[in-house]
C-alpha cells in the first residue's frame, strides 16, 4: 500500500456516556475518492469533524503521510492540506465567485491593495478547468445566482486553488435535484484528476457509489464494511447496509 | 440539449449533453458592452445619482435662479465636508452588518480635546494628532463593545453617544471654547482656507471619499468588510478575523469624526458642547438614500457620498424655492423614504 494522505487508528470519541465512534481505523490515498457511507448517527459527522480536525478524538492516532500528529485542529489540518467544504457556510451569497474563491487569502500587493486583474483572470480559469459550463457565469456572477451544485463548485475549486490534497465533502448533494448531483461529481471527479484525494460523505448509497473508489461504511460508530469498488456492486453494497440495518448490531 | 445566451457581452453557446461542454465566445460591440457592466456593476449609485438629479431639477423649476446663486453652493458647502467624510467610514461599517450611532458624540469629544488644546496654547498640529488619538479610542472602545463583549452595535453604540456627549456636557458645563486666534494662520488655511473662492475643506472631503472608495473597492480591508457583513460565519472559515475587521471600521470611523471635528470646530471657530449633534440623521439617511441596503455584505461608498449630496441639497433647496424652514424635516423623510423605494425595485441582483 501506498502512504496515506491521512490515517486514523483505532480512533475512538465519546460524548459524555454516547460512545460515538470506536476503534476506527481508515486511510485515504492519493487520488482516490473515498465513498463515506452510513446512516443518520452512524458517526460519519464525528469521524470527518475528527479528520477535519473540529472535535479531538479521546483514544487512537492521526497520521497525515506516515507522519503521525500528536496535535491536531483545525489550522493544522488546513496547513497539511485538508480543507473541509461545508454545504452552505463556506460562502458569501452577496458576493461574486472571484471574490469568494479568494475570501481570505486575496491577492493583494503592497499596503494590501488588490490585484483585481489576477484575481479574476485566476478565478476565470478555475471555473474553466473545473468545468463551469454548464451555464452562462463569469467570474463576477454573485453567488446568489447560481445553483446549488454550482456553488458547491465554487466551494471545490477554491479548496483546489489553494492546493488541497484532501478535500472533505459533506453531503454535497443531499437537497440538490438529479442534474446538479451530476455537476457535483463532475467537479469531484475532476478534483481527483487533478490529484486531489475526495471524502465523499453521503447516506444516498448510489450516489457515493457512482462516484467513489472505495468505500467505507460506518454503523453505529464502527466501520462494518471497506471494499473497493471493483469487488462489489451498489445492489451488493445496498444489501450488506440492509443486513447491517437488520441484524441490530454492527459486525 | 442546446441553450445560448449573451452575458456579459459574450455569446456563449453550450451543450449540456456532451460530457466536456464547449465554450464559444464571440465578442459583441465592445462600448455596449462596457456600458452595460457599468450599469450593473454601479446600480445602487446610479440610482441615487439619478435622485439626485431630480430632486436638483424639482428645485430648478420652483426657482430657475437657484443655483445661479453663489450662497447656496456657500451653505451647504460648509456642511457637505463633513457629511461627506462622517459617510464614508459608515458605509464600511453599515457593509459590515453593524452600525454606528456614536459618531456625533465622537465627533464632540474629538473637538473638545483639540479646542483645549489650542486654548492651552499648544501647537495645532499637536492638538490635531491628540483628536486623531481620542478618535481612535473611541473606535476601540465601541469594537470592544461590539466584538468582544458581544452587545448589539446598535444599543452599544447608542449608549457611547450619550455617554461621550454627556461627559462634554459636565465637563464644559455647556460653555464652549473659541478657536478664533487660529483663524488665518497656515493651519487654518490648510484645512478650512479658500482657493479661488471654492472651499478647501470640500477638497477634503472628496479626497477623503476617493480614498475611501479605493479602500472599499480595490483593497483587501473593503473585501474583508463586504465577506463579514455577508456571511461572518464563512469569513471565520476562511481564516478571517471578523472582530479585527469590524473594530477596524470602527476605529476608521473615529478617524474621520475626528476629522470632522476639526473641520467644524475651525470653521465656526468655536468649539460648542453641542458640536457634531446635528450630523446624526443626515448621515445616516445619505448611507442609506445612496443605495447601501441596511443588512450588510453590500454598500457603495460613491453611492453615500452622493446620498450626502442629496441631504445636503433638500434643506438649502426647500428654503430656496420659498418655502419656510417648517417643510424640512417632512421633505427629509419623503426623500429618504423614496429613494429607498427606488433601490427597491432596481436591486436585482443582491438578496432576494
Amino acid at each position: 500500500m501506498t502512504e496515506s494522505i491521512i490515517e486514523l487508528k483505532n480512533v475512538s470519541k465519546s460524548f459524555g456516556n454516547v460512545l460515538a465512534l470506536s476503534g476506527v481505523n481508515l486511510h485515504v490515498n492519493d487520488h482516490e475518492v473515498l465513498g463515506l457511507i452510513g446512516d443518520n448517527g452512524a458517526g460519519k459527522s464525528t469521524l470527518i469533524k475528527i479528520i477535519s480536525g473540529v472535535h479531538a478524538p479521546n483514544s487512537g492516532e492521526i497520521y497525515v503521510r506516515g507522519k503521525l500528529h500528536k496535535k491536531w485542529d483545525v489550522n493544522i489540518a488546513r496547513k497539511n492540506g485538508i480543507e473541509t467544504v461545508y454545504q452552505d457556510r463556506a460562502l458569501a451569497e452577496q458576493q461574486s465567485i472571484t471574490r469568494n474563491i479568494f475570501m481570505g487569502r486575496e491577492k493583494a500587493g503592497m499596503l494590501g491593495f488588490l490585484d483585481l486583474k489576477k484575481e479574476r483572470a485566476e478565478a476565470e480559469k478555475l471555473m474553466r478547468d473545473i468545468g463551469f459550463t454548464s451555464r452562462v457565469f463569469s467570474p463576477d456572477s454573485v453567488v446568489f445566482t447560481l445553483s446549488g451544485g454550482e456553488r458547491q463548485g465554487v466551494a471545490i475549486a477554491r479548496a483546489l486553488h489553494f492546493k488541497a490534497e484532501l478535500i472533505i465533502l459533506d453531503e454535497p448533494t443531499t437537497a440538490l435535484s438529479l442534474t446538479e448531483s451530476e455537476k457535483v461529481f463532475r467537479f469531484v471527479t475532476h478534483a481527483r484528476d487533478e490529484g486531489t484525494s475526495c471524502i465523499f460523505i453521503s447516506h444516498n448509497i448510489y450516489h457515493a457509489y457512482d462516484i467513489s473508489d472505495r468505500f467505507v461504511v460506518l454503523d453505529r460508530g464502527q466501520v462494518v464494511l471497506e471494499s473497493d469498488k471493483t469487488r462489489i456492486t451498489a445492489d451488493e453494497l445496498v444489501k450488506s447496509m440492509q443486513n447491517i440495518a437488520s441484524s441490530g448490531h454492527a459486525e | 440539449m442546446l441553450s445560448d445566451a449573451t452575458y456579459g457581452g459574450q455569446r456563449v453557446t453550450m451543450s449540456t449533453t456532451e460530457k466536456t461542454p464547449q465554450l464559444v465566445t464571440v465578442p459583441t460591440n465592445r462600448t455596449g458592452v462596457i456600458l452595460t457592466k457599468f450599469i450593473r456593476d454601479n446600480r445602487r449609485p446610479l440610482s441615487a445619482l439619478v435622485f439626485f438629479i431630480v430632486l436638483i431639477a424639482i428645485f430648478m423649476v420652483a426657482n430657475p435662479r437657484l443655483f445661479l446663486n453663489s450662497q447656496i453652493y456657500n451653505a451647504v458647502f460648509v456642511s457637505l465636508p463633513i457629511s461627506i467624510i462622517l459617510v464614508v467610514p459608515l458605509v464600511f461599517i453599515v457593509t459590515t452588518g453593524e452600525i454606528d450611532l456614536s459618531f456625533p458624540s465622537v465627533v464632540g469629544i474629538c473637538a473638545w480635546a483639540f479646542a483645549s488644546g489650542i486654548q492651552a496654547e499648544i501647537n495645532p498640529i499637536l492638538c490635531f494628532l491628540a483628536m486623531l488619538v481620542v478618535g481612535c479610542v473611541a473606535g476601540l472602545v465601541n469594537g470592544f463593545l461590539v466584538t468582544r463583549i458581544k452587545l448589539s452595535s446598535l444599543v452599544a453604540t447608542l449608549g457611547m453617544n450619550f455617554l461621550l456627549r454627556g461627559l462634554i456636557y459636565i465637563g464644559r458645563q455647556g460653555y464652549g471654547i473659541t478657536t478664533s486666534q487660529l483663524r488665518d494662520t497656515p493651519f487654518f488655511n490648510f484645512f478650512v482656507g479658500d482657493l479661488d473662492g471654492f472651499p478647501v475643506h470640500m477638497i477634503w472631503g472628496i479626497l477623503f471619499a476617493l480614498a475611501g472608495w479605493f479602500l472599499f473597492s480595490r483593497h483587501r480591508f473593503g473585501a474583508q468588510v463586504a465577506v463579514v457583513g455577508d456571511n461572518q460565519d464563512s469569513a471565520k472559515e476562511m481564516g478571517i478575523n471578523v472582530a479585527r475587521v469590524k473594530t477596524t471600521a470602527y476605529v476608521y470611523m473615529g478617524l474621520a469624526a475626528a476629522l470632522a471635528g476639526l473641520l467644524s470646530t475651525l470653521i465656526n471657530a468655536t468649539f460648542y458642547p453641542t458640536t457634531g449633534d446635528g450630523y446624526l440623521l443626515p448621515v445616516l439617511a445619505a448611507v442609506f438614500v445612496g443605495g447601501t441596503p441596511t443588512w450588510g455584505g453590500v454598500g457603495t461608498v460613491v453611492g453615500g457620498v452622493i446620498g450626502a449630496f442629496i441631504v445636503g441639497f433638500i434643506e438649502t433647496g426647500i428654503v430656496a424655492s420659498g418655502l419656510t424652514g417648517y417643510y424640512t424635516q417632512f421633505f427629509y423623510g419623503l426623500v429618504i423614504i423614496l429613494s429607498l423605494v427606488s433601490h427597491r425595485f432596481n436591486q436585482g441582483r443582491t438578496r432576494y
